[in-house]
């Protein structure tokens, strides 16, 4: 009892502990209850019952509502995917010129908007494409079939793949220097060796418009919100929801929209990739000196001229990490934008796993990631770069990159042409090795595969079928009995002992938006697979963390494997744990938990680090031992660090929970996988995206609000 | 006397949702802590003042007396909330963004406490941005910049980044800016209050030899009361957004207006900033020695002169005339006596 004095909060977490137990025991599985296979809106059944809502009839499995609430919202996914549709179809028809036909033909003006869009996308993309590979069909753009027919001549050749290796590891040279450069020659000539090319530069040529465009949008926002109060309030709770909103959700109802092909891919993208560029902007923006601006509005500035003399160029660095940002997006949008018919490595990739064909999967894989990695660093080193002065150089130093680039395509071009001269027959391995016709270690990886199959089969099974049948399913079995009601209760609860009043209300909004959705007992198995995950990933990632913080080589080696780790698409992740444990929910798993585990194991490094020297030294004077240490100064100042790192956890698990899909999970992301194929999928995507994002914040509010105030509690910053 | 630079009347600068209407509702009589329990928080409490042409007016008060707000008032970095300021005879507030522009780029100057540069450009290109921001041709900006550079000893560095000057390098920098467009009105905001002791005093020397050059008129920012006796042609000392006492250095250390000042007063060493002419007797004695000291001197500087002499010793103006006296026992008075809490 004293320790309840003692901590008053202590009895009222126990209360509510006791009060959610109390729920779930009280309230029995209804005898009717079982965890729905099949999607229930397509189920005719007479047990059902139904509502009629804003015209659209809901059918569910009614229950009492301490156990589940009925799904009220069940008519938002149709409703919004009817409203889609007349938006689409029937919307202000009007007459629009056309091209081809010569003639005026009515058109709704959503679709012709989004036709016009789609074809500008196009015309980007095939533009890029073509200057990396070759093809025709820009000049068609501008002339027609005819005049090429007329004029066989007319294509844009392409470049050859040592003119684009040269050329990156020039540009590479230039941000980074030296090693950088070697980084690019290399893995530009690993991908053309390995027969790639083709793949990598669509995916590249996809890369080269989605990120400008997603930059220049974003940085357009963001000032626009740094700008205006009313834009930032407009913007803001889009920006939230898009931060946990799993990228996949986005794709269903821009698949309406735009359709299949590179082009939705690219606008997809961009509405991923946008918001991180907007806080990063905006971030840069308010972190300059008030004084910087005040200097630039004495020497006389303009508005325009504040913000592109002064404010954007002191806040290059963090504008630059946004560009850094935007590029990872959009190589992790490369690969999942798959889904819909985006071409390149990306469909490689996912055409190699749908046949479980791992070796040709890892080669894709690879390539996506020596890609990734080098990009990363290149914008990074960008970002890093200090402004240099060049006025007292000749032309020649100051251009010596561009003229030594000059000497390279001419080089290239030479070779090229020495080449289509020597291998006469068949290809011109000096312009490009065609795809699959290069050296190929697929089936050295299979083989791999197949013997890691058949030596380590049998404990690799035991393994899998333990976990499963006494780890996984039992905890799914427990989290599926939680009556909504206490489950409710312990959420809006635990919001109104962190965060008052106002936290509570938040959660209990976002709560009972997935329980009014058809989707709760989904939305609880994606809970339980993240929840599984989160839990491992942050016993390792914490433990490991501080293991690693003991010393400092240790200490940057681990960051620098949290780098390149986070530098993987989130897809290429399901690689090598389908290599092991094949397809069951276990390969779901252990890629949640490598996923997951690099947020945690980063934010535990840096928040020791954030310790302040200080206190070190005065712990060291007053004579504390190495664990004394750790768990009286160092632990309770890093946590509120370390839990924005759960926080991040959590996103990271519910992403991989949610791509999980693609292996075969029962949760939210399969029947999002579902949509993808569904004509009527929009709103059904788009819910089920929203009630995945709001399970995230539901987690980022709660943390989010004990972080603050714990900082507060302690006074870091 | 001609029109002065620098008026203001009556100057209020309140923050907080409904400022203005509780202003109003004031009606001239702003208290800070009732203003306060509604929300709003009184920067500048009814400011008058003048600053006539060329005169170096010394604004002096601790973190959060709202000396900087007032500065940002007159610069209109913020806007009043009631009062009006004019610059040279033009009411300030009611100029419209383009005037105001156009004030900025060829009137003002300014120079920041944490210097304010712009990062990505060189010593140079620092100086030369409100040239080039004004329009003017990049090499005449870069002329005139180079220049600048010259004037605050920087030649040889003009093409350093700000991040490879030390901060007494950085603020030449930013004094060098605020100049080049030779405005005749030169803000300063705690210019030397980021530096070490030893550059502070070093830039005091070099900033009052700019002043004797370029006679501007100025207004200048410090917490250092030291900084602001060494520096001012007249001094407003500021405590809670007012104004409690605007006067010359001696006057301040002679007649503290208030409590509050006479606090600053007490520890300054008085023969650093009175001169003979605050101390002196305006009728001759008989007993006069043959020594004589100009008025305007330092008390500092000729003490020793005439601690030594036996009688009285003349003082003249700067036509040789005398214009009184003074005698050693008022010199050691001057120094030693007259304190409170002094035992």
């Amino acid at each position: 009892m004293e320790i309840l004095k003692k901590y008053p909060k202590l009895f009222q977490w126990l209360f509510l502990l006791v009060v959610f137990f109390a729920l779930c025991f009280a309230i029995d599985v209804p005898e009717t209850y079982k965890f729905i296979r099949g999607q229930a809106e397509f189920i005719k059944d007479p047990n059902q019952s139904a509502f009629v809502f804003l015209g659209k009839e809901v059918r569910y499995y009614a229950f009492d509502v301490f156990w589940r609430l009925p799904p009220l919202l069940g008519w938002l996914p149709i409703w919004i995917n009817d409203s889609l549709f007349f938006l689409m179809n029937d919307w202000m028809p009007m007459e629009f010129w056309n091209e081809d036909t010569q003639e005026y033909k009515t058109r709704p003006l959503v679709l012709q908007i989004t036709r016009n869009l789609t074809a500008f996308m196009t015309f980007l993309i095939e533009l890029i494409r073509e200057i990396l590979l070759g093809g025709l069909e820009t000049i068609v753009a501008f002339t027609s079939w005819d005049w090429i027919d007329a004029n066989p001549w007319a294509e844009l050749p392409g470049l050859p793949w040592t003119i684009v290796a040269a050329g990156s590891a020039i540009l590479a040279y230039k941000l980074g220097g030296k090693g950088l450069a070697i980084y690019a020659l290399l893995s530009m000539t690993y991908i053309s060796i390995f027969g790639q090319w083709k793949p990598s530069m669509q995916t590249l040529s996809f890369i080269l418009v989605a990120a400008p465009l997603s930059f220049i949008f974003g940085l357009g926002l963001g000032v626009a919100a740094f700008k205006s109060k009313r834009v930032e309030k407009a913007l803001y709770p889009i920006l939230l929801v898009m931060q946990t909103m799993p990228q996949y959700a986005v794709l269903v109802p821009a698949l309406v929209l735009f359709g299949v092909g590179d082009h939705a891919a690219v606008i997809i993208t961009m509405i991923v990739a946008v918001p991180p560029m907007i806080l990063l902007t905006l971030l840069g923006l308010r972190a300059v000196p008030p004084e910087v601006i005040e200097a630039g509005r004495m020497s006389g500035c303009n508005n325009w001229q504040l913000m592109s003399k002064v404010l954007i160029p002191t806040a290059r660095r963090d504008i630059l990490i946004g560009v850094n940002q935007v590029i990872m997006v959009c190589f992790s949008m490369a690969v999942i934008s798959a889904f819909i018919g985006a071409k390149g490595l990306g469909f490689n990739l996912l055409l190699a796993l749908n046949q479980l064909n791992i070796g040709l999967a890892l080669e894709a894989g690879l390539c996506i990631s020596l890609i990734a990695i080098l990009l990363d660093k290149m914008s990074l080193a960008w970002a890093n770069k200090q402004v240099d002065y060049f006025g007292n150089l000749n032309f020649f130093q100051r251009n010596k990159n561009s003229l030594f680039f000059g000497v390279v395509v001419i080089a290239g071009i030479l070779l090229a042409y020495f080449g289509s001269i020597y291998f006469k027959d068949g290809y011109n391995y000096l312009f490009e090795v065609p795809h699959n016709k290069g050296i190929s270690t697929a089936g050295f990886w299979n083989k791999g595969v197949d013997w890691i199959f058949d030596t380590f089969f049998v404990y690799i099974k035991a393994f899998n079928t333990w976990l499963i049948v006494d780890v996984l399913q039992p905890m799914r079995a427990l989290y599926l009995r939680m009556p909504a009601i206490a489950t409710l209760v312990l959420v809006v609860g635990a919001g109104y002992l962190i965060g008052g009043i106002r936290s509570a209300l938040v959660v209990c909004g976002l709560t009972l938006f997935i329980a009014l959705s058809p989707w709760w007992d989904r939305a609880l198995v994606t809970t339980y697979m993240a929840t599984f995950g989160v839990l491992v990933s942050c016993a390792i990632g914490f433990t490991v963390g501080t293991l690693c913080f003991q010393n400092k080589h240790s200490t940057n080696f681990m960051l620098n494997v949290c780098d390149i780790f986070q530098t993987f698409p989130s897809f290429v992740y399901l690689i090598p744990v389908m290599m092991l444990f094949g397809i069951t929910d276990t390969s779901v798993l252990i890629a949640v938990i490598v996923y997951a585990t690099i947020p945690a194991t980063r934010y535990t490094i840096e928040g020791l680090r954030s310790v302040p020297a200080g206190l070190h030294d005065a712990a060291t004077m007053s004579g504390v031992t190495k664990f004394q240490r750790l768990f009286k100064i160092e632990f309770p100042l890093a946590f509120p660090h370390m839990m924005l790192g759960l926080n991040q956890t959590i996103v990271f698990a519910l992403f991989m929970v949610i791509i999980g899909a693609f292996i075969g999970t029962e949760d939210l992301g399969q029947y999002i996988l579902k949509a993808l194929s569904d004509k009527k999928g929009a709103g059904i995507g788009l819910t089920l995206g929203i009630c995945v994002a709001f399970i995230g914040l539901i987690f980022d509010n709660l943390i989010r609000t004990w972080v603050g105030k714990r900082k507060k509690h302690l006074g870091i910053d | 006397m001609s029109e002065p630079v620098i008026k203001c009347q009556s100057v209020y600068k309140i923050f907080g949702a409904n400022a203005e209407r509780m202003l109003k509702e004031a009606n001239g009589n702003v208290d800070a802590k009732t203003f306060q329990d509604n929300g709003c928080i009184v920067g500048v409490n009814n400011a008058s003042f003048e600053v006539s042409k060329g005169e170096m007016l010394v604004v002096m008060g601790l973190s959060g007396s709202g000396k900087s707000t007032l500065l940002r008032c007159i610069s209109r970095l913020t806007d009043a909330t009631g009062g009006k300021i004019f610059i040279e005879g033009q009411d300030l507030l009611n100029l419209n963004n383009k005037e105001l522009i156009d004030l900025r780029r060829n009137k003002m100057g300014m120079v920041f406490q944490s210097f304010a540069l712009l990062p990505h450009k060189t010593v140079l290109e620092n100086i030369a941005f409100p040239l080039q921001i004004k329009g003017i041709k990049t090499e005449d900006s870069i002329n005139k910049a180079m220049d600048m550079v010259k004037l605050v000893g920087l030649d040889g560095r003009e093409n350093y980044f700000p991040r490879e000057l030390s901060g007494g390098q950085q603020q030449r920098v930013g004094i060098a800016r605020s100049l080049a467009v030779e405005p005749d009105i030169w803000f300063l905001d705690e210019p030397f209050s980021a530096l070490d002791p030893l550059i502070r005093k070093e830039m005091q020397d070099e900033f009052l030899r700019l002043q004797e050059k370029l006679q501007k008129t100025i207004m200048f920012i410090t917490h250092d009361f030291d900084e602001a006796l060494k520096l001012a042609d007249r001094i407003a000392i500021m405590k809670d957004g007012i104004i409690e006492q605007l006067d010359t250095p001696a006057n301040i250390v002679l007649k503290p207006a208030t409590e509050y000042v006479r606090k600053f007063t007490e520890e300054v060493p008085r023969e650093k900033v009175l001169l003979i002419q605050d101390v002196m007797d305006e009728k001759t004695s008989s007993d006069i020695g043959d020594l004589k000291v100009s008025k305007d001197e330092i008390i500092e500087n000729v003490a020793e002169k005439i601690l030594t002499q036996e009688k009285t010793v003349a003082v003249t103006d700067s036509k040789n005339n005398v214009v009184g006296s003074i005698n050693p026992a008022k010199i050691i008075n001057t120094v030693f006596g007259g304190r409170k809490n002094n035992n």
